[in-house]
């Protein structure tokens, strides 16, 4: 069985009238990667911020590493890494004085060498530069950093890595599973698929502040979009042929495939369509455009 | 927490130093209305040795301490509204540093610039105006920070009250008048209507500035115990409602 490392139960959390968060359940497990996604204005940074204790939640049960995130936020506090939405720091902070500042807070047997991380992060050459003259990029990777420092048991990721070009993006993923390699477990938000899709071991989709699914991203597209496709290009005599054949399961490419052979056809181009996490929330949580 | 405070305030104390215009405005400004004033009376136009101190409708020693404390009020309600509205307090709440640490570094920051602004002026009155200054230095000196620790602690009512920066700038500028129209810097208190009197008696630099006119007259420390008590009851008060009320973010 594996062990929890976050619990909550029946979580709700309203702005005024409005629900924001309403009757979510969920379990992180230890050393996996979790993420949390769904539209604009789902609940999920609410969410996220009632499990950190930052915001008291108005009903349900939460515990993070065995304790009570509004009641022991200190302690909790100590051991966990976050990194906000749009989080800002002092205008005028060096690079490297705000690693300085972050890792004489925690213990010091756990803080890791800023600069290896910096390097990491390709901030090395930022390091004394103030916080105000970084581009979005730059801090964002910033703030990773410094949600990273002390190699916390959990650590938490809103939004890591919007903003971010590709290649940051990709060193930002190879850090997460180095973390999660020595031990640490991630929750993260995002509403990017693709990095769901490649990241995360679990995944829960909130709507309207529910949770309407949970689980591997795997489990998700075989339960939801079993759907598969095969396109490919024949030589005909009037020239190329494009086909396409869909179907379900796990044998409909080998069919496929099979049956091209017996066929004899000239095949020029080949490919499977399999369907992504992509389509899976957007036949669960709809089409339209939200804010 | 004794380190992470010491470490807060180094790192706070760099960064408002590393902005020209806010050293300028809370060190210098100050002093050099204070020296300005100074000459300006030395060389009085119509000849001899101009307006002696003692004559003056104010005492310019305590004048220009009592704004370089309104200074750094004022400056400290606009660096909260700053740091609520970008986040950055919001950030570092979320670290296990202590609410005490976090705000407690912007007072140690902003008592180490009026002591330093006061050093100065100390140091140029005595070359400019020697008969303004207080009996003793550094018991005047000490009675400005106990008196800017009571108006500091006002300014986190503030800070807890206003949700924007431009408000805080308003609302900061408008007390800090309010506050030196009342504080006796110009007239007694006493002669006011009864309820401004009792607007000035619950204001921190009625009583700071009390406090300052009889520790730069030479007056014992044991003969201003109700005013460091009230300054003492404020601070409290102040604290308390800002424990309540204060907002992260």
């Amino acid at each position: 069985m594996p062990t929890p490392v976050v619990t909550v139960r029946a979580l709700t959390k309203r702005y005024g009238r409005t629900v924001a968060v309403a009757d979510v359940s969920l379990d992180v497990n230890e050393g996996e990667i979790f993420g949390l996604i769904g539209p604009n204005g789902a609940g999920k940074t609410t969410t996220m911020e009632c499990i950190q204790g930052s915001r008291r939640a108005d009903g349900g049960t939460i515990s993070v590493l065995g304790l009570d995130p509004r009641r022991d936020a200190t302690a909790l506090r100590r051991r966990i890494g976050v990194q906000h939405q749009e989080a800002q720091l002092q205008k005028r902070i060096k690079v490297w004085e705000a690693l300085d500042l972050w890792a004489s807070m925690y213990d010091r047997e756990r803080v890791v060498n800023g600069d290896v991380l910096l390097e990491r992060l390709g901030l090395a050459g930022k390091r004394d530069a103030w916080f105000m003259n970084l581009s979005g990029g730059q801090k964002q990777r910033l703030f990773i950093a410094l949600a990273l420092i002390h190699q916390p048991e959990l650590v938490f990721l809103d939004e890591l890595t919007t903003g971010l070009d590709p290649q940051a993006r990709r060193a930002i993923w190879e850090l997460i599973r180095d973390i999660r390699q020595r031990g640490s477990t991630v929750f993260l938000t995002t509403h990017l698929m693709e990095e769901a899709e490649r990241l995360c071991d679990r995944v829960a989709i909130i709507e309207h502040g529910r949770v309407i699914e949970m689980g591997t991203p795997r489990e998700l597209v075989t339960r939801h979009c079993a759907e598969r496709r095969v396109i490919y290009t024949t030589d005909e005599e009037g020239g190329e042929r494009l086909h396409e054949l869909r179907g379900e399961g796990d044998d409909f490419v080998t069919d496929v495939i099979h049956r091209i052979a017996s066929d004899g056809a000239r095949v020029r181009g080949f490919r499977t369509e399999m369907p992504t996490l992509e389509e899976v929330f957007l036949k669960l949580t709809g089409r339209a455009i939200r804010d | 927490m004794l380190k992470g405070l010491f470490k807060l305030s180094w790192i706070e104390m760099k960064i408002f130093v590393r902005e020209p215009m806010g050293v300028i405005g809370s060190l210098l400004l100050p002093v050099l209305l204070f020296v300005f004033v100074g000459r300006a009376l030395r060389f009085s136009p119509r000849g001899g040795a101009g307006i002696p101190v003692s004559r003056l409708p104010f005492n310019i020693a305590i004048l220009t301490a009592l704004l370089i404390s309104l200074g750094a009020v004022q400056s400290l309600v606009g660096i909260m509204a700053i740091y609520r509205e970008g986040g950055i307090l919001k950030r570092l709440r979320a670290t296990p540093l202590s609410p005490v640490t976090i705000l407690g570094s912007h007072v140690m920051v902003k008592l180490g610039f009026t002591l330093v602004a006061l050093v100065l002026m100390i140091l140029a009155g005595r070359r400019v105006l020697p008969d303004a200054m207080p009996a003793s230095g550094v018991s005047f000196v000490a009675a400005v920070l106990l008196g800017t620790t009571s108006i500091l602690s006002f300014g986190f009512v503030m800070a807890s009250l206003v949700r924007s920066a431009r408000f805080a700038q308003v609302l900061g500028a408008t007390l800090t008048y309010v506050m030196l129209a009342l504080s006796g810097v110009f007239f007694p208190v006493d002669r006011l209507p009864r309820w401004l009197q009792f607007v000035a008696n619950s204001l921190p630099t009625t009583h700071a500035v009390t406090l300052m006119r009889a520790i730069w007259a030479g007056e014992p420390w044991m003969t201003q115990l109700a005013t460091v008590g009230a300054l003492a009851v404020i601070f409290a008060a102040c604290i308390g409602f800002s424990a309540r009320w204060f907002r992260w973010e």
